[in-house]
């Protein structure tokens, strides 16, 4: 059953030149132009089954921050259609929604609520949330006193905690230090393993080969691979000679088995 | 997942308009909740200030008009006339300037989360009648102190006003806070327009020195502002009874139909209202690539 449909999307944006009149009559008077189009994507149609997990690569630029966009419906394409099952929500630009004012604690019920969960939901998933962001002691102290790694993990901490059905994570994953990133890793793979939905953007091919099975490479607004995310990581950052894709073939099999380890009998409590 | 029910396929954040906030009341209260938070962070006073401010610009108007212009002397319980109005007018003001400034100060969430965006205007309507509610009950205490005794005409008329004014500050909120996205020049002229709205009410003035220097079209179009209107309906809702003098259809006190007039004024906000909302849901897919 498909989880997302995106069906010929193109987007553009207007760049503008000149905001008032004074610099609006100067590029007149030069016979410069006062806008400019951009094409972020160009007829860009995937579709993603549910329980998939997706990469989205690309270099900078390349338009996948517009696609998560679009997907999580902050923007609408200028032409073509997505559509989405069930709820969306994501681990986009994390911290986004917490306010420096307020307390850890308060920030959570806030960021909780923006992204969608109830009062209960969130009362439900207190405890786990302050665990998972590892700021017990300063669950009462102002945001803005917090250290940037405890404002990252307290953000992402809510992110992962929520509960949609389709789940977008935009770079999120170089929060925090290794711990921290593992523990999130592990989240993520639990979301996975619960049949959600997951499309992740990150420049870290390891973790997207680790985490994704399919990816998508899009290349200046175009769709230009879909398919095994090992073949799209390779087409991403061409291995530099054959000893350099031995070695990459030879990881990729260790991981593999060790994912195949891990998922049968050392992790039980895998869903 | 045990979803018995499979979702439909549906375009991403359709926005639900101001419908859908109702339905996120939770959301909308901490919003509020955080907007309050957020003006009062660290000063000595807090939510004292919502004293302090129409504290102070009611002293002001009361010295100069009422008592360098001697206003006192021909309105009756003067200050209680005074604060009526006031009350409605700073609403009013305080709420378009906010929410005028509502979506571009939380440009963070509208560009990265989905949420329906008109929360930001409401929280900031709703933020302003909080901060109303101690203006109100000074304004009681002052009626009741000068005579006021409550009456179905005085309550009815106070409900409608405030109910103009809810109404119509959130409509224009809603459309506000869109042209502010597009062309932030708007934010400028809100300011000018805060400057004047109290002057076009019968706030500090009687509605009658209108009527005698304006001509009959001149009348009508001042009384047809539907802030006059509410602004009337408080005054005959505190100030009136408080002069102790019985209220008579036709009174030149007030304007004629001020009733009807009141329920016109409130069907025109719901139009209004109306006519906001369509315009923000239409241009909000704007927002986040605008900001």
């Amino acid at each position: 059953m498909e989880a997302v449909v995106v069906e010929s999307v193109s987007k553009r944006f207007t760049l503008r030149h000149a905001h008032s009149i004074k610099e609006m009559t100067v590029r007149a008077a030069r016979r410069q132009s006062l806008a400019e189009r951009f094409t972020a994507l160009d007829d860009v149609s995937f579709t993603i089954e549910q329980g998939d997990a997706v990469a989205l690569m690309g270099l900078n630029g390349s338009g996948k921050s517009t696609l998560l966009k679009l997907i999580s419906g902050v923007m609408r394409p200028d032409s073509g259609s997505v559509r989405v099952r069930g709820t969306v929500a994501g681990l986009i630009e994390v911290g986004a929604g917490l306010h420096p004012d307020l307390t850890g604690r308060e920030n959570i019920y806030l960021n909780a609520a923006i992204l969608g969960m109830s009062r209960r939901g969130t009362e439900r998933a207190f405890d786990s949330i302050v665990d998972f962001a590892e700021i017990e002691r300063f669950l009462d102290t102002q945001v803005k006193f917090y250290s940037s790694g405890m404002f990252m993990r307290l953000g992402f901490s809510i992110a992962v905690h929520t509960d949609p059905d389709v789940f977008l994570i935009d770079e999120a994953l170089a929060v925090g230090d290794a711990p921290f990133q593992k523990k999130c890793l592990a989240r993520i793979r639990e979301h996975h393993a619960a049949g959600r939905t997951l499309v992740i953007v990150a420049h870290d091919t390891g973790t997207l080969e680790r985490l994704c099975g399919r990816g998508l490479v899009l290349r200046q607004g175009r769709l230009v691979f879909d398919g095994n995310i090992y073949d799209a990581v390779d087409l991403m950052v061409p291995p530099a000679d054959d000893q350099e894709r031995a070695r990459r073939e030879r990881a990729r099999r260790e991981a593999r088995s060790d994912e195949a380890v891990r998922t049968g009998g050392a992790n039980p409590t895998a869903r | 997942m045990a979803t018995d029910v499979v979702p439909p396929l549906v375009a991403p954040g359709r926005g639900g308009g101001l419908i859908e906030v109702a339905r996120r009341r939770y959301l909308l209260r901490l919003v509020v909740r955080r907007e309050l938070r957020r003006r009062y962070q660290g000063s000595l006073l807090g939510l004292g200030w919502s004293y302090v401010r129409p504290a102070v610009n009611f002293c002001v108007y009361y010295f100069v008009v009422g008592i360098f212009l001697r206003m006192t002397k021909t309105v009756p319980a003067f200050p209680v006339y005074l604060f009526s109005g006031m009350v409605l007018v700073n609403f009013f003001t305080e709420t378009l300037i906010t929410s005028t400034w509502s979506v571009i100060g939380n440009r963070a969430l509208v560009q990265k989360v989905y949420l329906p965006r008109e929360v930001f205007p409401t929280a900031s309507m709703l933020v302003s009648l909080v901060q109303m509610v101690p203006a109100l009950v000074i304004l009681l205490v002052g009626a009741v102190l000068a005579g006021w005794s409550p009456s179905t005409l005085a309550l009815g008329s106070a409900a409608l006003g405030l109910a103009i004014v809810v109404v119509l500050a959130l409509a224009l909120g809603l459309l506000f806070s869109t042209l502010n996205v597009f062309f932030r020049d708007f934010g400028q002229v809100v300011d000018i327009l805060a400057l004047v709205i109290p002057w076009t009410t019968p706030m500090i003035y009687r509605w009658t020195a209108v009527k005698a220097s304006a001509s009959a079209l001149g009348l009508q179009i001042y009384l047809a502002n539907p802030l006059t209107v509410a602004v009337s309906l408080f005054q005959r809702a505190f100030w009136w009874p408080a002069t102790g003098r019985p209220f008579r259809p036709g009174d030149q006190r007030f304007p004629d139909h001020l009733t009807t007039r009141g329920l016109v004024a409130l069907a025109a906000a719901v139009l209004l209202l109306i006519i906001g909302q369509a315009v923000f849901r239409r241009v909000q897919w704007r927002f986040a690539q605008e900001l």
